[in-house]
């Protein structure tokens, strides 16, 4: 079978800015190209990244960019992007309490940060700010421990009053809360990104570097020979790789599975949650400490909110109605306003939850494969940085400094990274 | 979701609370690899996408922890049991 | 007032007796009960009532349903303002208010309709390519811009004031929907005895019979509808919910459904919610929603005047409101010619019917002009419909002039609720359209959402399955006759999905604006793939969720990429199927009844004595005692730890956990989830104990007593109460099932208080009864006795102490709680014993330096704690994975002690210490406080915290930095001890 493919499978993609909106407007808007193209998978790459979502082609996008490495594939088993990174509350921010995981989600706000220019691609990365209410001294001084933590390591934080987040937020539950605010950690510089617009950047740019991006490519198998990747068996045949990347969040097991590895990892389910669109109500990201709740509004005026996983393990990407329940009684505790507006959609996406509630990037014991996983609530934040990471990874052969920590050999050791303290039990993360 | 106690018959998901993997077996702490061992019992999971024995506790009614079959693709509880077969004392009286 | 110039001299299921009056955007009309909102404004010539999400452009009323895309208005006001409502579905009520929105300065002349000329530029995802320069712009600007823009209404700022609550129901067959498909499932189903639930959305039962102009058996159909609505109400086992949403499908039989109980009125009656959450466990479903219709994509279809045919056909004939004076009739199917007869029948001038068949025979009798094999290219009009260009099949172009246009263009099954649990429809070609495909278990479809559209397939689906369902659960079969229906089956459309290539609007969604050319744009730039098309054009986002829209998009995409519809991915919906308010799904969990309270035994008379509480989890704490002259609470918490450490102190710490094991294994077993030993201890002793986590760190600790050889009561800090009866469960039941003993939770059976300080015993030793041997050799430190107190009480006496001091815990029934308290003040009132709080709990804690909450934090080890030493050489629960090397490091921080060097500094929980001479960055960082009190017996802050390497550093002095607070005070690391490290004071 010849497969045909451009003289380098190159897309000379357009230049997106106001005057070429202007100059296609003026033409019809007939010249638009395609943001990325549908190749036919080739017989074999340097490189497969098994999992079209955020953190694949991110990782593509960079091992074009940053290690030259073009022959790429990125298979994905849907549509492009049809998994977390489409499925998610869009929140980005690096307010973390252990130097290790601030490091790392601190470089993917930087990341973010320039992230539109850097893809010419507007990924609408809003830098609203992110609250995370306060309701008791207890609480308070484990933020502040935390907030200390995030100025040590250079990130901005900051403690406010009732007072001041009164300023912020006048028509929360001021007067008649069961948990009352006392206070909240800000960190100005977290926001919201837009999702789907993360996924088609990535692609356009790994895509206008060369890398083949296949959709409705699912892989079914690993071919390995002595202890070694050989490709990847797909329900459109077999791809031949010589490194292959998994990125597969929410169905690693399942994929890992395939080539005979067992994780610390379990697949849970966690709803998320728009209301109809309403004038602008809520300029930041709130968090609720008194239940499961967060917050904020899409620049189309939807409410976008979620809450706790489901708590079982599940790859149904549905969840049921004591979870809805929870979440939306802690928005009104928070929130009383907030009573006759409507749920519009609900929608619910695949986690791959850790045992220690950090991510996992490792090289595993079969050479030339590669795991980037365990993203637990903070995959789409971490998306820039992961791919960043994950490219070197695969590369280099190895892990750079800011990943080492992330080895899959740190529960056996004992060096987790459990945020919460809430131990090797999945669903308490 | 629902499941079906054998003590309290069928109750809504929200009286219980998860846990995990069912057929705990606590490896022998004084095996020479009793800290591999541990790891792997207390960290590394099968994870699968189909029927699934896991452990639910009744902490909204009778305290018993479950033995529940469930198939995590479509949620279909097929089995509930009491996980403690043995009631140790029970002959007593 | 005006009258009602379009409300018909008769007809319509509107009581005309009963006038209610309305405002809409400040101008007062008329309407008549059993109108919607939508029914009324029409009644009274309202045409205009919205504007466009994108484009600002006019909209009128599209449709009589929840399928409504266009009239959307702010209803009510102030703090029961409700933005987005569709006026199709909200129940006249008299002195409804209502405005329309997204509008500025008004309705009638709104500024940014000026978006429409700048179409070109604002194509499906044009922001994606633009403002990104400069890079500041974006926040700075164009954001703020686009939010303004965007959006519908406004939201309250104030608190709803209204309540709602939660119920649960069961029952045999939940039969959604009440037209004719419905009705015969709940009567089949009734009548043979099961318990039926019959959910209807609208406030009237019938669905299409409330509009439809036929007639079942020998009667109309509306008064078929009543009849079987009667029979149903007088079975017991059936009940009728009108006005109840079905919204989801969940695991298990259980669906969520919403009843607008008291909705129809400015405020809810007194006593009654406004709407009532359900959630309905059935065993078997009947799903029998019918269907709605589609739109066709064509320059001007969205003009106020254009209206699905389904929805003119209600407005006459449900309302008797002619939508329109002289009418268009554009068809693809059998409808239209229906549309036009109710027209002309209620006196509405039909100028045309404009049939895209060819294949139709011109009806000589009919009385208005048909074109067949034509199509309506486009719609005129400023802000309402002033005419149609039509196409005849000769290809020559007409004129018309009209008010009201009417689109039948084939029908979709309302087939959401087979697809919540994941379910896909398959396309029907012949119906050109989607049609359930797999359904959840239990359930079955019924009629129009069925895809079977004719009335007598409805009555004759809904008496089958209605039978079915209940055959199935074991009711004996009932044979309900089946009424003749005079309706031939319907045809569906030639597949029409948009007209002609225009350089105007077509609209797909009329929401959120997205036309043809948005589609055709997606296409080009790749994103061809359903899902693509919709996440990047936003199409099917809106409040109406693409009801209208959805099928007409695919069927455009599919003439673009000319692959047929099933191939460009079947949708899927997800609950809720219509917007839910977002107060229903709370329930009354609001405010202070957010979660439950829970109050200790003293509650009632730590009110009284000036008591300042604090959540603690679900309980309500005294924090302190508030004394009249007390200026901060400072003052008032060292007065209390003083007291404690001068006389005596009483506080409630009945929020504790208390298990009760008993049984021959009962000390093996707490041997083995113990880090410390217990078989060894002795009857009528007490034992402080620490439990791990499997994986090594500490989970919880508290002291546990030996009350008999095998009777042991385990006490759990406040916090964990639960989480160590699971944990303990779990062991007993699942790890070592071969132990012998039982668990009980004793924390609600139980007050306790302890007493503590140098008076303490004094106090007792009034309160026991005797013979019982209250002296320190009778009852030594670490002493546990069952006895009786105040001549006759059950009690039980721990002799514990947390503060350091001379201390008991005394327990004694619930019900003796608050008689306990009373009765502990008035013994110890010679030694002026004083109630102390939370905070003085923490403070003598503190001094004692015992770990609590913020040091067994789920992140420390016993080792970290300080506490290895109490690890006994036996296996226990986290025993081997604390051995883990990382855990074992020198460099990880341990439990120490810390004061300011300079005794006025002030002291930070969650301070970080940096080394004196270091920079204040994460490279420098060797630990945190956790705890900080104000010692009253020290005169200065003291602290506990973890520092590396910690226990090798006392008389070491380092930075306890605050970053966020601006400190930066140096401080000397000392034992976790501060006070009476000999413990002497216990003792004595």
């Amino acid at each position: 079978m010849s497969i045909a493919v451009g003289a380098e499978g190159h897309n000379v993609s357009m230049r997106y800015s106001g005057l070429a909106i202007l100059a296609n407007g003026l033409t019809g808007n007939r010249n638009w190209t395609e943001v990325w193209r549908k190749p036919e998978p080739k017989p074999s790459y340097d490189v497969v990244i098994v999992g079209g979502g955020g953190h694949g082609l991110a990782t593509a996008y960079y091992l074009a960019k940053n290690y030259g490495v073009t022959n790429v594939a990125v298979l994905e088993k849907s549509y492009l992007g049809s998994g977390n990174v489409g499925r998610n509350t869009t929140i980005v921010r690096s307010n973390y309490l252990l130097p290790d995981n601030i490091a790392f989600y601190e470089r993917s706000m930087q990341l973010w940060e320039g992230l539109a220019q850097e893809l010419n691609y507007n990924t609408m990365v809003s830098q609203r700010g992110i609250l995370n209410i306060v309701h008791s001294d207890a609480q308070r001084n484990a933020y502040v421990r935390r907030g200390n933590a995030m100025r040590l390591s250079g990130v901005d934080a900051e403690l406010l009053t009732r007072g001041q987040v009164r300023d912020y937020l006048p028509y929360a539950d001021f007067d008649n809360a069961r948990f009352p605010i006392r206070g909240a950690l800000m960190q100005k510089r977290a926001g919201t990104v837009r999702h789907d617009a993360v996924a088609w950047g990535y692609a356009r740019g790994a895509d206008s570097r060369g890398v083949d991006i296949i959709e409705h490519c699912g892989a079914t198998g690993f071919r390995i020979e002595q202890g070694v990747i050989r490709g990847v068996e797909t329900n459109r045949g077999f791809i031949g790789a010589k490194k292959v990347g998994l990125a597969v969040a929410g169905s690693t097991s399942r994929v890992a599975a395939f080539a005979g590895l067992k994780l610390p990892i379990e697949a849970h389910v966690i709803q998320a949650f728009v209301t109809e669109g309403i004038k602008p109500l809520i300029d930041h990201v709130v968090t609720f400490g008194a239940g499961h709740f967060y917050v904020s509004q899409s620049d189309k005026g939807g409410l976008v909110f979620g809450g706790d996983i489901d708590g079982y393990n599940s790859y149904a990407q549905r969840g049921n109605l004591p979870v809805v329940e929870d979440v939306t009684e802690g928005g009104l505790a928070l929130f009383p306003n907030l009573g006759r507006l409507r749920v519009l959609r609900s929608w619910a996406g695949l986690l791959d939850m850790t045992m220690d509630g950090s991510p996992i990037f490792d090289k595993t014991g079969i050479e030339g494969l590669y795991l980037n996983c365990g993203w637990c609530y903070g995959g789409f934040k971490a998306t820039p940085a992961s791919g960043e990471a994950f490219a070197h990874l695969i590369a280099k052969d190895g892990p750079s400094d800011l990943i080492k920590p992330f080895r899959l050999d740190r529960y056996a050791r004992g060096a987790v990274l459990d945020e919460k303290g809430m131990g090797a039990q999945t669903n308490l993360h | 979701m629902r499941i079906n106690c054998p003590y309290c018959g069928m109750r809504d998901v929200a009286e219980f609370t998860y846990l995990g993997a069912a057929d705990l077996k606590r490896p022998d702490p004084s095996a020479a690899d009793a800290q591999q061992a541990f790891f792997e019992y207390a960290y590394l999971r099968d994870n699968p996408a189909g029927p699934f024995a896991e452990l639910w506790y009744h902490g909204g009614g009778c305290r018993s922890w479950l033995r529940v079959v469930r198939d995590t693709r479509t949620h279909e509880t097929l089995s509930a049991a009491l996980e403690a077969s043995a009631e140790p004392g029970a002959e007593d009286g | 007032m005006a009258k009602q110039p379009f409300r018909l001299k008769q007809g319509g299921i509107v009581d005309r007796s009963k006038t209610l009056r309305f405002k809409f955007d400040g101008r007062g009309y008329l309407g008549y009960q059993g109108d919607t909102l939508a029914s009324a404004l029409l009644a009274n010539g309202v045409k205009l009532v919205g504007r466009s999400f994108k484009y600002h452009r006019p909209r009128g009323i599209y449709t009589a349903g929840p399928e409504e895309p266009n009239a959307l208005v702010e209803l009510r006001s102030g703090a029961r303002l409700e933005p987005n409502t569709k006026a199709t579905t909200v129940e006249l009520f008299d002195g409804l208010e209502a405005a329309s929105q997204n509008r500025w300065p008004s309705l009638k002349f709104d500024l940014l309709s000026i978006n429409s000329l700048f179409s070109p530029f604002f194509g499906a995802g044009f922001y994606y390519k633009t403002f990104m320069w400069p890079a500041s712009f974006w926040e700075r600007v164009y954001e703020p811009l686009i939010r303004r823009s965007a959006g519908l209404g406004r939201a309250s700022l104030q608190p709803d004031p209204d309540h709602y609550e939660k119920a649960f129901a069961h029952c045999d067959v939940l039969v959604i929907g009440s037209g004719p498909a419905g009705l015969m499932a709940a009567l089949a189903a009734g009548r043979a005895g099961a318990r039926v639930i019959l959910a209807e959305e609208d406030f009237r039962f019938g669905g299409r019979l409330l509009y439809e102009t036929l007639s079942i058996g020998w009667e109309a159909g509306l008064d078929w509808v009543n009849d079987v609505i009667s029979e149903l109400e007088t079975l017991d086992n059936v009940r009728l919910m009108p006005r109840t949403t079905v919204y989801g499908v969940y695991d298990g039989g259980t669906y969520g459904a919403v009843e607008r109980v008291n909705d129809a009125a400015q405020v809810p009656h007194a006593h009654i919610p406004r709407q009532r959450s359900w959630r309905i466990l059935a065993k078997r479903a009947v799903l029998a929603s019918g269907a709605i219709e589609r739109g066709i994509a064509f320059p001007g279809n969205d003009l106020p005047g254009v209206m699905l045919g389904s929805a003119v056909r209600t407005y006459l004939t449900r309302f008797g409101v002619a939508p329109g004076k002289r009418a268009v009739v554009f068809a693809s199917c059998d409808d239209g010619v229906e549309t036009a007869r109710v027209l002309a029948a209620n006196g509405v001038e039909v100028a045309a019917l404009v049939d895209t068949r060819k294949g139709i025979a011109p009806d000589a009798e009919a009385p208005w002009p048909v074109f067949a094999g034509a199509v309506v290219e486009r719609a005129e009009g400023g802000r309402t419909l002033r005419g149609v260009a039509i196409r005849d099949s000769s290809g020559a172009r007409l004129d018309i002039a009209c008010d009201l246009l009417a689109i039948c263009n084939g029908w979709n099954p309302l087939l959401h609720l087979t697809t919540h649990l994941g379910g896909r429809p398959v396309w029907d070609e012949s119906l050109q359209a989607f049609t359930p495909g797999t359904l959840p278990q239990g359930t079955s479809v019924a009629g129009a959402a069925a895809g079977h559209l004719s009335l007598s397939e409805s009555l004759s689906d809904g008496a089958r399955l209605g039978a079915e369902a209940a055959q199935h659960l074991g009711f004996d079969a009932v044979t309900v006759e089946l009424p003749a229906a005079d309706e031939k089956k319907r045809t569906q459309s030639d597949s029409l999905w948009r007209v002609g290539a225009s350089k105007s609007f077509a609209f797909v969604d009329l929401q959120n604006d997205v036309t043809t050319k948005d589609i055709e744009l997606a296409k080009r730039e790749g994103f061809g793939a359903s899902e693509h098309v919709k996440r990047y054009t936003t199409l099917g986002m809106g409040t109406d969720q693409g009801k209208t829209a959805n099928v007409v998009a695919l069927g455009v995409l599919s003439e673009l990429t000319a692959r047929a519809i099933p191939d460009l991915g079947l949708p899927g919906f997800r609950p809720p199927y219509a917007p839910i308010t977002w107060g229903a799904f709370a329930g009354h969990h609001r405010g202070q009844d957010f979660r439950p309270k829970r109050l200790p035994p003293s509650h009632v008379w730590a009110i009284e004595n000036g008591a300042v509480f604090a959540e603690a989890g679900p309980w309500l704490r005294a924090q302190w005692y508030q004394r009249p002259d007390e200026l901060s609470w400072q003052e008032s918490v060292s007065r209390e730890a003083a007291a404690v450490r001068r006389s005596v102190g009483v506080c409630d710490v009945s929020t504790l956990g208390k298990i009760d094991i008993q049984g021959p294994d009962a000390a093996a077993f707490l041997d083995r989830v113990y880090v410390n030993k217990f078989s060894t201890l002795k009857v009528g002793r007490a034992r402080y104990g620490l439990m791990l986590r499997e994986d090594g760190f500490a989970m919880d600790d508290g002291t546990t007593s030996r009350l008999g050889e095998q009777h042991f009561i385990l006490t759990t800090t406040t916090a964990n109460a639960g989480k160590v009866m699971q944990h303990l469960e779990l062991c007993r039941q699942v790890l070592w099932p071969e132990l012998n003993l039982r668990l009980v939770s004793v924390s609600d059976q139980w007050a306790q208080y302890s007493i503590a300080g140098p008076r303490a015993r004094d106090v007792l030793a009034k309160f026991v009864d005797a013979p019982f041997n209250i002296s320190n050799e009778g009852f030594p430190r670490m002493a546990a006795a069952d006895l009786t107190i105040c001549g006759g009480v059950r009690a039980r006496l721990f002799r514990v102490s947390y503060s350091g001091e001379l201390a008991y815990e005394i327990a004694v029934p619930s019900r003796y709680g608050d008689a306990a308290i009373r009765a502990l003040m008035q013994a110890g009132a010679e030694f002026d014993i004083t109630p102390y709080g939370t905070e003085a709990l923490n403070v003598l804690r503190i001094e004692k330096g015992h770990v609590a909450g913020p040091e067994i934090n789920g992140q420390n080890t016993a080792r970290d704690l300080g506490l290895g030493g109490m690890v006994a050489d036996k296996d226990c629960i986290g025993r081997v994975l604390a051995g883990r090397p990382a855990l074992l490091e020198s460099e990880r921080p341990i439990f120490i002690g810390v004061r300011p060097l300079d005794a006025s500094a002030q002291l930070a929980a969650g301070a970080h210490f940096i080394p004196n001479d270091a920079s204040a960055v994460a490279a420098n960082d060797e630990g945190y406080v956790t705890s900080v009190a104000f010692s009253p017996e020290l005169g200065h802050d003291i602290g506990l915290g973890f520092l590396k390497r910690g226990q090798q550093r006392i008389g070491e002095h380092v930075r306890a930095v605050d970053l966020l607070r601006g400190a930066d005070v140096e401080c000397v690391i000392c034992s976790p001890v501060f006070v009476d490290a000999e413990g002497e004071r216990q003792r004595g």
